[in-house]
């Protein structure tokens, strides 16, 4: 589904990614996992467009997208919920939600993702009135999640979900983007808390100083020394 | 209340006061007979008055908060104050809107010539505002130069009469669009740049665009400007001097107008709608596919546009400009009609634009202190009513809620 084939992304001289290079199946969630500062969200950036890379190739169902523009990646069904959640503050739930359909002109099908999203996370329902601002951290991230699911995307780019969020909530996050991707969407996530993400996942990547050092199922991941000792904190 | 701390407080405001009024109110010279003469008694009085004032002050402030406390608690978010409840009262709209119709359109019948210009000026600054809000209180986009796509319209209009004889209503739509292209010029390399970068550069184009016109006499008439420029007409009539007073003001009632009912629409189209994204995270903008250099241009360009129609008109209301007319004076002036009436509220930009223009202009009589009371009136309001006359209300979602899903 979506293809990156050793890409090279720069900050002003500063080589962020050097030739990474990552398959994504349809129907998988794929985890990548890393320090801070190993290039992580780069990567997320570079394949929607935010931070395109300078040399290499990232094709999504088929299409060459390392040139495009971030809506028009976004309008191809590839949605990416960036670190830190970015809610629109002094919006409602409500109106975050509708702005996750920006694209989207098809409002009885909107309706019905609204529906669906409630289901998946009630307490969004309950705070629909509320300003996206005063929710707390999980709440926020559920909106972002959901937000991004009003796109009705075909991948799911994923930027550390768990941040700054109780052992509960992540726990209850992951449920979720289990389930979402049960009924059809492929995630990409990127995660700092390896232990949770390779268990939600299929496959994982590895990443160190810009490069993807290690790929492997996820079991293996969880079962490799080095992963243990690096990410796994065992 | 009137706890030791407090008194202090007070007397400390108190003596502040008397230090900084002391130059003003206590020193008279009087160049004629070189004498200085120290009135102490004003002393007295501003310490006084600061000293009762400064109680009255925090007691308001109280108030609004526990206001503020209670109105939380009570369901999460803050209740909307009388004008608020009035502006949004639907059995109330209708006839208000009569109403205000009715006296706008009896208004020139009623008063004489000199209260009809007054009020047409202010009009003009309502449609400013009106343009200004798009871009600030809708888009976020802080915009210190506004004022030059006002003057594009004027000189459009000036220009294209004296050299090619254009009338006023070829030059409307002109006007409009030129001002729309300097949008457009100064939007393009300023689309990486937001909060005080956008301020400073937008800033910097206001006085530019003065300068030039200020300096190349040859094409704007410098300093002394251009005259004789045709008040509009009617199909091709004139009209007498008091007649045209008269016709331009209900030509700008009826710019108001469209200006309301354009802008309303666009408020709640799709483009509103990025404009709201792109106020309120830029990141989270682009991650909802929206092209954020596209919403921008368009926020700077659609509110040129208003400006510069409001130009054209200024320029046959006043019949002559010069560039004293276009300083950063009144860029202010336009963002603190928008400030004052409530960032994105459109009604609220109205009343801010009536009271802005209208206020200082009717506080005249108070001579020498109008600015002061008018300043005084900008603080407190900023103190005590920070979102504006009126609140703005984004449209109420537009889907049916289902009453089991909570
Ligand atoms: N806008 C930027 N300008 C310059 N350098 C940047 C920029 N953004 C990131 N970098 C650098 O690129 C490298 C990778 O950053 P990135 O944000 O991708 O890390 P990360 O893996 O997501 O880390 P974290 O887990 O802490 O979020 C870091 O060394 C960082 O300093
Ligand atoms: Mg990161």
């Amino acid at each position: 589904m979506l293809t990156i084939e050793s890409i090279n992304t720069y900050y002003g001289n500063i080589r962020a990614l050097k030739n990474i290079s990552i398959d994504i199946a349809q129907g998988e969630i794929v985890a990548l996992i890393g320090a801070n500062g190993a290039g992580k969200t780069t990567t997320l950036k570079s394949i929607s467009g935010i931070t395109p890379p300078r040399t290499g190739r990232i094709r999504f169902m088929g299409k060459e997208i390392q040139n495009a523009a971030p809506e028009k990646i976004v309008a191809m069904g590839l949605c990416h919920v960036p670190e830190g959640r970015h809610i629109f503050p002094q919006l409602s739930v409500m109106e975050n939600l509708e702005m996750g359909a920006f694209l989207r002109r098809d409002k009885a099908e909107i309706k019905k993702d609204l529906d669906y999203i409630m289901s998946l996370f009630p307490i969004l329902a309950q705070r629909r009135k509320q300003a996206g601002g005063t929710l707390s951290g999980g709440e926020q991230q559920m909106l972002a999640i959901s937000r991004a699911l009003m796109g009705r995307p075909k991948l799911l780019l994923l930027d550390e979900p768990s941040l700054g969020l109780a052992p509960l909530i992540i726990r209850q996050i992951f449920e979720i983007i289990e389930q979402i991707n049960r009924s059809g969407t492929t995630i990409f996530l990127i995660e700092q808390n390896a232990n949770l993400a390779l268990k939600s996942s299929h496959r994982g990547y590895v990443m160190e100083n810009g490069e993807i050092t290690l790929t492997d199922t996820a079991d293996k991941l969880l079962s490799n020394e080095d992963v243990k000792k690096a990410y796994l904190g065992i | 209340m009137f706890s030791l701390q407090e008194i202090k407080k007070s007397g400390i405001a108190a003596i502040w006061f008397m230090f900084l009024t002391f130059p003003i109110m206590v020193i008279r010279v009087n160049p004629l007979e070189r004498t200085i003469q120290w009135r102490w008694e004003n002393m007295l009085y501003v310490g006084i008055g600061v000293f009762a004032f400064s109680f009255l002050w925090r007691e308001m402030l109280r108030r609004k908060e526990m206001g503020l406390k209670k109105k939380m608690q009570e369901d999460g978010s803050e209740k909307p104050g009388f004008l608020q409840k009035a502006a949004e009262n639907p059995r109330l709209i209708l006839p208000a809107l009569g109403l205000v119709m009715g006296i706008a359109l009896l208004f020139p019948h009623l008063v004489n010539p000199y209260q009809i210009s007054i009020m047409t000026l202010a009009l003009i600054y309502v449609v400013l505002g009106l343009g200004l809000n798009i871009v600030v209180g809708q888009a976020g986009l802080l915009n210190l130069g506004y004022v030059a796509f006002f003057a594009v319209g004027a000189y459009t209009y000036a220009l294209l009469n004296k050299h090619f004889g254009l009338g006023f209503w070829a030059c409307l739509p002109i006007g409009a669009g030129m001002a729309a292209l300097f949008g457009i010029l100064l939007a393009l390399p300023i689309l990486r740049l937001r909060g005080d970068y956008l301020a400073i550069v937008t800033l910097g184009f206001g006085e530019i665009t003065r300068i030039v016109l200020e300096n190349w006499g040859k094409f704007s008439g410098g300093p002394i400007g251009i005259r004789g420029i045709p008040r509009p007409d009617f199909f091709g009539m004139s009209f007498s001097l008091s007649e045209a007073i008269m016709y331009i003001y209900y030509l700008m009632i009826a710019a108001v107008i469209l200006t309301i009912f354009v802008i309303n629409r666009l408020q709640n189209s799709r483009l509103g709608r990025a404009w709201v994204a792109l106020r309120e995270d830029e990141i989270a903008c682009q991650a909802m596919g929206i092209d954020k250099a596209k919403v921008k241009l368009s926020a700077f360009a659609l509110g040129a546009t208003w400006a510069g129609m409001a130009g054209v008109i200024f320029a046959g209301y006043n019949t002559y400009i010069n560039p004293k007319s276009f300083t950063f004076m009144e860029s202010v002036i336009i963002l603190s009609i928008v400030v004052l009436g409530g960032m994105g509220s459109i009604l609220g930009v109205v009343l801010g634009g009536l009271i802005m223009i209208l206020l200082p202009e009717y506080l005249r009589e108070v001579g020498h202190y109008r600015m002061l009371i008018f300043g005084a009136a900008m603080i407190i309001m900023m103190v005590f009513r920070p979102q504006g006359l009126i609140q703005s209300k984004r449209k109420a979602y537009e889907f049916q809620e289902d009453k089991g899903a909570a």
